[in-house]
């Protein structure tokens, strides 16, 4: 007896679900690549070739690096799923303009080979690798990376840290509303108050932020939670001390805060997966940015705060097990 | 009678493409019985049936040729006339290896059904009911296969307060259930009736998705004179909605405890066509011999709700439809989501056999893996509220025990998981292989801890 169709193309055979909803790591990564045009266009409108340089150096080597690394280790090409690209950009959002060239590669290398494919690439990493080389370079190279070029000469610090000195001295904050429009903080165009490439337009971060949102990249649990937590921590503070804080809105517009928010927090593989756990580390976030800010040693203290969050965020998942059905308790961590 | 909306949420689910319009327009036809039918011995959970009949019988529409294999187990009846060709191994849809009853169908469609039927059910004792329903042969259609006389007879320790009918079929491309609710919406709520006669007079809740409006409407219409007891609940429309545990949580705020029974808690639940199958049974004496099957898929030419004569080939239906475009995608018996690949389109259809897919290797879902990313997709998908992607990367890692603790025994395997997995990992073969595990470390610990027996 035949069996009828056996005989031609064979069927696949494979375990359900026969069907996926035809997402991909390399579409997510896209994603993000897209929700970081507005802010890389601010990068150029204000920096000009400066930016382009850095973004390239940033992405090339970020890209040639994890080859490299992935070649010698004998494992699989990675670089298509986009994400030493993503690392590659991010790094370069970080970085103040003007920084050296070496020191860029540097610090992507360090970002992609070390934070990354040493822990086994994407996925196994624990840090958020363009923040592990932002941080790697800060530590290395203190004066070029706190060193901002004035484009618009109004100062030569960012507004955190103009602040930061003044309140070391035992001074009264800069008249931040006389300096820096908060409308220019935000929009960050041209009288923005210096920062690294990416972060000075929290405007363009916002719309990027939103893009991920809407196209459920992110959930809100992080970003939202992140910069609330920033925002009512400043409020308590200026609300008890005007003279000696800086004020909230302020606060928000000013450093890496949005950047970190929307785009390095939200990390997967370094976020928890559970959504409770997802909200204490977005307020953990919070807490340690505000507490650095406000008491640290650092004008800016979002990298270190996601690093450490970063740390903590299988912790968190164990503690935050959710009940599954059926059950009485949640299961034990 | 009420029409309620879906009084609870469920967790999890998730909102694929479902395909359903390509056959839910088409009203059921009628296969014309192959000239060889395959009966497998394993149509449903449990033992086997047992063959009682031999190479060279004659057996006649509806006879008895195998007999429940054991408590929890089903009888299975010829759908045709003609002779007994062959007592062999094959395999059932599942993939399971099982004995196979292959009987050459003479045409003749001479009678012999076993069963007396009691149009008048209404007048007798529950338990002539239940030997009726286990003589018929009949087990849960909804894709599962519990035997339901065994199911409509639980100990009495446990009252069923609420009788749920299935007629949710979340799974995307089937359409059988609700071609079977317009169609023969009377023979469903008689069936219905006649259940809940046997469980002694419960609450009755059909659930149907609201993508199925005409199926809402026609049911609503018989139903119209019934008591304030029973409800048409109008769920939305989500997947796994129909699975039994996040039915019983969507209509009744009840959770099933783990490792436990819906009768744990009260409820107990029968798919639409189940119920049509007992009413056949018990108004009209017909054993179960043929069900509904959706034939669709890409590759389907003529893509139908066909009637078919349990045992016919999948090639048989196919056939019927006109036949396929090309092979090479992937065959599937089932809906997308649970089905299971068939290595070719001999196998028989089962008594749990609710549709046949055929779909183009651009329709499948075929992936290289990679390695988790944490993106917690699947902790939002999951409808038990697991987290699949810490149980996945715990079963590579082979931490066994840590799959335990992380509850992958309750997982049923729905696939949400997996659907939305950017990584694209199999994680549903990934929570089996959890699950096989913990079963193999368990009887390994039982054989070298045997239970001691008590002294009386």
């Amino acid at each position: 007896m035949t069996i009828p169709y056996s005989d031609d193309r064979p069927w696949i055979l494979s375990p359900s679900p026969h069907v996926h909803e035809g997402s991909s790591v390399r579409g997510l990564m896209r994603e993000v690549l897209i929700a970081l045009v507005p802010a890389v266009a601010v990068a150029v409108f204000r920096n000009g070739l400066d930016a382009v340089r850095l973004i390239f150096v940033c992405v090339s080597v970020a890209v040639l690096g994890e080859a490299a690394a992935r070649f010698a280790m004998r494992r699989t090409l990675s670089v298509q799923d986009l994400s030493a690209a993503v690392t590659g950009l991010l790094l370069a959002l970080n970085l103040p303009p003007g920084l050296p060239s070496w020191m860029a590669a540097l610090g992507s290398l360090v970002a992609v080979v070390i934070a990354k494919q040493v822990f086994g690439g994407l996925g196994y990493n624990i840090f958020n690798p363009a923040l592990v080389g932002r941080v790697v370079l800060l530590i290395s190279f203190p004066v070029a990376m706190t060193t901002w070029a004035p484009p618009d000469a109004v100062t030569t610090a960012t507004p955190l840290a103009a602040w930061k000195t003044a309140w070391a001295a035992g001074a009264p904050p800069p008249a931040f509303a006389d300096i820096y429009p908060l409308r220019d903080l935000f929009l960050g165009l041209r009288n923005g108050g210096l920062g690294s490439l990416g972060e000075v337009s929290e405007a363009a971060l916002l719309l990027g932020g939103l893009y991920l949102l809407a196209r459920r990249v992110i959930g809100w649990e992080i970003p939202f939670l992140f910069i609330g937590t920033v925002a009512l921590l400043a409020s308590l503070f200026y609300a008890l001390d005007p003279a000696r804080n800086l004020p909230p809105l302020t606060h928000l517009a000013t450093g890496g805060l949005f950047l970190g928010a929307f785009f390095m927090a939200t990390d997967y593989v370094t976020s928890p997966v559970t959504r409770p756990g997802q909200m204490l580390f977005a307020i953990g976030c919070g807490v340690i940015t505000f507490i650095i800010r406000r008491f640290g040693g650092y004008p800016e203290g979002v990298s270190f705060a996601i690093l450490i969050m970063n740390g903590a965020a299988p912790l968190l998942d164990r503690l935050t097990i959710p009940r599954p059905y059926g059950h009485r308790r949640r299961t034990s961590s | 009678m009420k029409v309620l909306r879906a009084p609870f949420q469920v967790r999890g689910t998730i909102h694929p493409h479902y395909h359903k319009g390509v056959t839910a327009g088409r009203p059921i036809e009628t296969l014309p019985p192959p000239t060889i039918v395959q009966v497998p011995m394993l149509q449903h959970l449990g033992a086997p049936s047992k063959p009682i009949v031999n190479k060279g019988d004659k057996v006649g529409v509806g006879q008895l040729i195998a007999e429940a294999g054991g408590p929890i187990s089903a009888s299975a009846h010829s759908p045709v006339s003609g002779t007994v060709r062959a007592i062999t191994e094959g395999v059932a849809a599942t993939g399971r290896p099982t004995l196979v009853i292959e009987i050459e169908n003479d045409g003749l469609n001479t009678p012999a059904s076993p069963l007396q039927p009691k149009p008048e059910w209404s007048s007798q004792e529950p338990s002539t009911l239940i030997g009726l329903v286990a003589a018929a042969g009949i087990v849960g259609m909804g894709g599962a296969g519990f035997p339901t006389h065994v199911k409509i007879n639980p100990p009495p320790a446990k009252r069923i307060d609420t009788l749920i009918i299935n007629g949710a079929e979340c799974e995307p491309y089937l359409t059988a259930d609700h071609r079977l609710m317009i169609e023969r919406p009377e023979a469903i709520w008689e069936g219905i009736r006649i259940l809940r006669h046997i469980l002694r007079g419960p609450h009755i809740r059909l659930a149907i998705e609201d993508n199925k409006p005409d199926a809402i409407r026609a049911m609503e219409k018989v139903m119209a004179s019934a008591d304030d007891d029973v409800a048409l609940v109008v769920l939305p429309t989500a997947y796994p909605m129909g699975a039994e545990k996040q039915l019983i949580a969507a209509l009744l705020g009840r959770e099933v405890p783990s490792g436990g029974l819906p009768s744990d808690v009260g409820a107990l639940v029968e798919n639409v066509a189940t119920c049509a199958a007992v009413f056949e049974a018990v108004v009209q004496g017909h054993p179960l011999t043929r069900r509904v099957v959706t034939v669709t898929g890409s590759l389907v030419r003529r893509p139908a709700n066909v009637l078919a004569p349990i045992g016919a080939r999948f090639s048989d239906l196919i056939e019927f439809c006109g036949g396929l475009q090309e092979t090479g995608g992937k065959l599937i018996c089932g809906g997308p989501m649970m089905g299971v690949a068939q290595v070719d389109a001999s196998t028989p259809v089962g008594k749990t056999v609710s549709g046949i897919l055929a779909l183009s290797r651009q329709d499948v879902a075929v992936y290289e893996t990679h390695a988790c990313i944490a993106c917690g997709r699947c902790v939002r998908a999951c409808p038990m509220s697991l987290l699949p992607c810490t149980i996945s990367v715990a079963v590579e890692a082979g931490q066994f025990e840590e799959t335990e603790r992380l509850a992958v025994m309750d997982c049923i395997e729905c696939g949400c998981c997996a659907y939305v997995c950017p990584a694209h990992r199999p994680m549903v073969q990934f929570m089996r292989q959890g699950k096989a595990q913990i079963q193999a470390i368990r009887r390994l610990k039982q054989q070298q801890n045997p239970p001691v027996p008590r002294s009386p």
